[in-house]
């Protein structure tokens, strides 16, 4: 079974990325910030990560700058799911090792689907 | 129970009925395999597992059933035809998702991963040997050519891309969902090898690919690369199309354009097949049973209050029947509500025949009637073991092998009959083959054998075919893992008394056999006997009750001893009720028999006194009383005290170990 960390700092936005993913076969590991994120990254690898731009602690782009830097982690995809769509924000994120985003609010369809695309 | 438990119940009986649904249209697949609507239910029923599954914690269902949906899923967009070999590797899988559903513990996932292996193998083989078989581009009767238009694609992707997560494997998998794809790798762009960044991405690919889908969608696959990659996507004319893909797909371009609606045209009339509304409402079977019991009881209180009202008071009277009509129609109609047809229980044996046929390796059809015919939710699931052993049977021993049938004239296929029919207060399910029939002298033979009867025992026709269900029995010559273990027979036997229902044999030589099973509307109320023995009262079937006589003055004096009935020159045993019971109380001076009867047996009951003809609600017996022989249930009477309910299979069984006792001493004494 695949796995998926959902790194967030709204618990409903972790439930539903956990309600989607989970029930379409993927396991869903949770964090509250790119810190918690990063921890439980390294801790055990996953094959996904979908993860918020603004936490407390730390925000997503250092996330997947730190992420990018771990071996097991290049070529691993990261999809950001953020309320931003602001295209300079996307570049940025693109250019810190980002795979992919969804704007929020989103459809379970749409995720799925993302997680499907780039996942398999 | 809570609600999480309770919607996960829901999603199982659900469960249950999407996969009946399944494996009918499945079953129909292997004889139609080109109607899209069954294709199109396949895979609703696939989708809805997967899709409450997932919403209700059966995950690994989950994961299986988008697996199976996705090999399935070429057979829906008529890239593959639905093939033999792909049905039975469906059914294979369902079944899987079956025991998923009903035993998630103790599911195998590597029998489910080798069960998705040969469903993609059956879909994918099919693919790849089509065009091998037909090398002049004569287009395959069930390979329907693919409509849509031709695409170039060209895409590099950027350097980073790969370490940033994006993989052209999915991408190039993406575009082969789209339609047929044909891939070549790019490698202009490849340095020399000591120059090469293992982390970056050098190769372009093209893909030519031949799609329904719009230009929107082929974009769609590179949403998250597009900003730094290279994509062109141009449309191809025919004439473009390199020879390539021509000789590979050659029976697309001889398809003329005018072909293709029709072929599109399919779907949306099977769409349209969806909207039926039901006007039903489900209900947990518990509540129905509650219901009943709630009923009966009624039904009681009910006989009391008329009781009561016999010879008093006008007004009372008035309402009492007033009361009485309304109660057994209340009685009738939630009696009703238990009722469903038997066709669902049919339903399940095609499947079941179809895997025999293919086991065994005789060609089979299954021919149902009377579908429609009501039975007690409750006879019906018990019904199914019994008919599996019967069907069973008839496929295994009742057929012969298609060269034999040839030889004596009969098509090679055989034809296992289904039927049910009402008959007064009873349902007969029969199951026919077209087969040898039963060989009377070998059934003898064996029994013989087996010490199953005398080797100078006289017997009828009907009491040979009785031998079939005692335990033990078996003809079969070579055990098989079908039939043959000699543990079949003699539990039908057991269940369908257990539903106070009967069975009958008749055998046709060289015609087929016909296993009848009798069976009452209703296991909840039926119409007794009641009598009285010492200070007890008692409640013998109706049914099963032949004729009541009184026991001679002679007989009545002795006890112990012969107990055997001289009526109308036939000897009857009989059991003295008293005896059984071990009543303390005189007998009453003029005792009456009551002579009960099951298929040829016959058995007659001393009683003190008949009371009449009593509408009886069964309870069962505690769990303490589980070991009881003699009883099969227990009722309330109109004066509120209990009577027990006789259980005429135990008792006819006592009356004929009995009567071989006696055989035996007479012979002794002889």
């Amino acid at each position: 079974m695949k796995s998926v960390l959902t790194v967030d700092d709204s618990a409903s936005i972790r439930q539903m990325v956990r309600l989607t993913l989970s029930g379409s076969g993927y396991k869903v590991v949770e964090a509250e910030n790119g810190a918690e994120g990063l921890k439980q990254a390294k801790a055990a690898p996953v094959n996904m990560i979908v993860t918020d731009l603004n936490m407390p602690v730390m925000d997503g782009l250092t996330f997947i700058r730190e992420l990018r830097k771990l071996p097991a982690y290049k070529g691993v995809p990261i999809i950001f799911l953020t309320t931003e769509s602001d295209a300079a924000r996307k570049q940025e994120a693109k250019l810190a090792g980002a795979t992919g985003w969804i704007t929020k609010p989103f459809q379970q369809d749409q995720l799925l689907n993302v997680v499907r695309k780039v996942l398999g | 129970m809570s609600s999480i438990a309770e919607a996960t119940e829901i999603f199982r009986q659900e469960a249950s009925e999407l996969l009946e649904q399944l494996e009918q249209a499945l079953l129909d697949l292997h004889r139609q395999p080109d109607n899209r609507s069954l294709v199109d239910t396949a895979f609703r029923a696939l989708h809805t597992i997967k899709g409450s599954g997932a919403m209700f914690g059966f995950d690994a269902v989950a994961a299986f059933v988008h697996d199976f949906e996705t090999a399935f899923d070429r057979v829906r967009r008529g890239l593959s035809p639905c093939s033999p070999a792909l049905v039975a590797a469906a059914l294979e899988a369902r079944d899987h998702i079956r025991a998923l559903i009903e035993q998630p513990q103790a599911a195998d996932a590597a029998h489910g991963e080798s069960l998705l292996r040969a469903l993609r193998a059956a879909v994918e083989g099919e693919v790849a040997a089509t065009p091998a078989a037909t090398p002049d581009a004569s287009p395959g009767p069930i390979h329907g050519p693919t409509p849509g238009q031709d695409w170039r694609v060209r895409f590099h992707l950027g350097a980073e891309a790969l370490v940033n997560g994006a993989n052209p494997l999915l991408m190039l998998d993406e575009l082969h969902s789209l339609g047929t794809a044909q891939v070549t790798a790019l490698v202009d762009a490849v340095p020399p090898l000591d120059e090469i960044d293992p982390e970056s991405c050098h190769l372009g690919w093209e893909v030519l690919l031949r799609t329904e889908s719009p230009r929107a969608a082929i974009e769609e696959v590179f949403i998250f690369v597009s900003d730094d990659a290279r994509i062109e996507i141009t449309p191809m004319t025919t004439a473009e199309v390199p020879a390539a893909t021509t000789a590979e797909a050659a029976p697309i371009a001889a398809v003329p354009a005018a072909a293709t609606p029709a072929a599109v045209a399919e779907r949306p009339r099977a769409e349209a097949e969806i909207g039926r509304v039901g006007g039903s409402l489900r209900v947990q079977a518990e509540r129905l049973d509650e219901l009943m019991d709630r009923v009966g009881e009624l039904v009681i209180a009910q006989a009391r209050l008329s009781q009561l009202a016999v010879g008093g008071d006008t007004g009372l009277t008035t309402v009492a029947e007033e009361i009485g009509r309304l109660v057994s129609e209340l009685r009738d109609t939630t009696m009703g509500i238990r009722m469903l047809p038997i066709g669902s229980l049919f339903g399940r044996f095609r499947r079941l025949l179809h895997d025999l046929s293919r086991e065994l390796g005789k060609p089979v059809e299954l021919v149902t009637s009377g579908e429609e015919t009501e039975l007690d939710k409750t006879m019906i699931e018990r019904l199914a073991d019994p008919l599996v052993h019967l069907i069973r049977n008839a496929v295994d021993h009742g057929l012969e092998m298609p060269e034999a049938r040839r030889a004596a004239g009969k098509p090679a296929g055989g034809v296992i009959r289904l039927k049910a029919r009402h008959a007064g207060a009873e349902v007969l399910v029969t199951v026919s083959d077209d087969g040898r029939g039963l060989d009377a002298e070998r059934i003898r033979a064996k029994a013989l054998e087996q010490g199953l009867i005398a080797a100078e025992a006289r017997l009828s026709e009907s009491e040979i075919h009785q031998l079939l269900f005692q335990p033990g029995f078996s003809t079969a010559k070579e055990i098989s893992a079908i039939s043959g273990r000699g543990v079949g027979m003699d539990v039908v036997k057991r269940t369908i008394e257990q539903l106070r229902g009967g069975i009958e044999i008749a055998s046709r030589p060289g015609q087929g056999t016909d296993v009848t099973l009798r069976l009452p509307l209703t296991l909840a109320i039926i119409e007794g006997l009641l009598v009285r023995v010492g200070n007890g009262r008692y409640v013998i079937p109706l049914s099963a009750v032949e004729e009541c006589v009184e026991l001679p003055a002679g007989e009545a004096a002795r006890s112990g001893g012969y107990s055997l009935l001289n009526i109308r020159d036939a000897l009857v045993p009989f059991l003295r009720l008293r005896e059984m019971m071990h009543c303390a109380t005189p007998a009453d001076p003029h005792q009456k028999v009551v002579i009960i009867s099951a298929g040829d047996q016959r058995l007659g009951l001393v009683v003190d006194q008949i009371l009449g003809s009593h509408q009886t609600v069964i309870k069962s017996l505690s769990r303490l009383h589980a070991d009881v022989k003699t009883f099969s249930g227990a009722t309330i009477l109109g004066d509120g005290s209990v009577a027990l309910i006789l259980d005429v299979a135990q008792l006819l069984e006592i009356g004929q170990a009995e009567e071989e006792e006696l055989r035996n001493r007479s012979r002794q004494a002889a």
